[in-house]
């Protein structure tokens, strides 16, 4: 994954509108984040593989970015991605890593479904 | 003194759960030809280090987490490695039987002596409780006399005040440098914790070194069932 170019990211992101899409949303603070600090609240949700097709896709913001997609009845938005790659199989793969190369956030799109 | 087996059943729900506190173990067990089986139930597909910059992405981390755990296997000289395919952080969400399920049939298979897992509910992350959770119930459910034995892993703050101390303590100084390849091997979750943990035992830092050569288990104490 490189850092975000938001101009390439989207043109990537435009390429995936008004198409029947898998998405993969994840946000994290880690298992362990109230084991390592007592009275942390942690917090997060992960989705993978729901079908969603969106009109409007925005890279908005500075690094890090928001990302948000505008379906017909509803919404979905990442905020934090700093990474992206467009990998081999032609998934758009983005990434919130934060300054230790650790991930508190995901947002995946891809025309084919991801594994398991 | 570890005690002759006849084969160790070790389950775990992520590539590296056996690295830390069992690695040494499983190393000892296999220099004294014990048969060895180690379930691994995920591939640690939601693990969080990517490094910055990044060497992996979510979808590539489970390969590169399988092929860490091939390596690990080989550094402990474990022949009977077996991925059971479930994923990161969904282990609680399964069905509860089909859990006990996949463990019993574990147990039916390879009729261990011993079992190896996770302490129920003192072992912090969810996939580790659910894990222990699975492997007591398959366990509690065989006739006493068949029973293997349990040792479980705890490390929850309180678990000192629940079980008070592991009772069984295998010095595996012996298995050292096997221990050591086995955490460098799941390098993508270990380099930032090996990189400080070499530099304390060059220092021989009493705590480093005593995590190095001692590994400690609580034996699952049935007249203490946690449920």
């Amino acid at each position: 994954m490189e850092l975000v170019q938001p101009a390439h990211l989207q043109e990537l992101i435009d390429s995936f509108a008004n198409k029947d899409v898998y998405i993969h949303l994840e946000t994290t603070n880690g298992s362990y984040a109230s084991h390592f600090k007592e009275g942390f609240f942690n917090a997060g949700a992960f989705i993978r593989n729901v079908v969603v097709k969106y009109e409007l896709g925005k890279v908005a913001g500075e690094s890090p970015h928001r990302i948000g997609l505008k379906l017909p009845y509803g919404w979905v938005y990442a905020q934090g991605i700093t990474h992206y790659t467009l990998d081999e199989h032609g998934r758009l793969l983005m990434a919130g890593l934060d300054p230790d190369g650790k991930l508190a956030v995901s947002l995946e799109i891809s025309e084919t479904p991801f594994t398991y | 003194m570890i005690k002759q087996e006849r084969h160790v059943l070790v389950i775990f729900p992520h590539p590296d759960d056996e690295a830390f506190g069992v690695s040494g173990t499983i190393s000892t067990y296999r220099e004294m030809g014990i048969p060895v089986t180690y379930a691994c139930l995920t591939l640690g597909e939601m693990g969080r280090n990517f490094g910055n910059p990044p060497f992996a992405n979510r979808e590539t981390l489970p390969q590169i987490r399988k092929k860490e755990l091939l390596k690990a296997a080989e550094a402990m000289g474990l022949d009977d490695l077996r991925m059971m395919g479930l994923r990161d952080k969904t282990v609680e969400f399964e069905d509860d039987e089909k859990m006990v399920k996949l463990v019993a049939d574990l147990i039916d298979e390879t009729q261990p002596s011993l079992v190896i897992s996770f302490y129920p509910n003192l072992s912090v992350h969810p996939d580790h409780d659910a894990t222990a959770r699975a492997v007591v119930r398959a366990i509690r459910r065989m006739p006493e006399s068949e029973r293997p034995t349990l040792y479980t892993i705890a490390f929850a703050h309180n678990t000192k005040e629940v079980l008070g101390d592991p009772d069984i303590i295998h010095h595996v100084e012996g298995a050292a440098k096997k221990k050591l390849a086995t955490m460098n091997a799941h390098a993508s979750q270990t380099v930032w914790m090996m990189q400080d943990m070499e530099k304390r035992l060059a220092e021989q830092d009493p705590e480093a070194l005593k995590w190095l050569h001692y590994e400690r288990f609580y034996t699952y104490r049935w007249d203490q069932d946690f449920e």
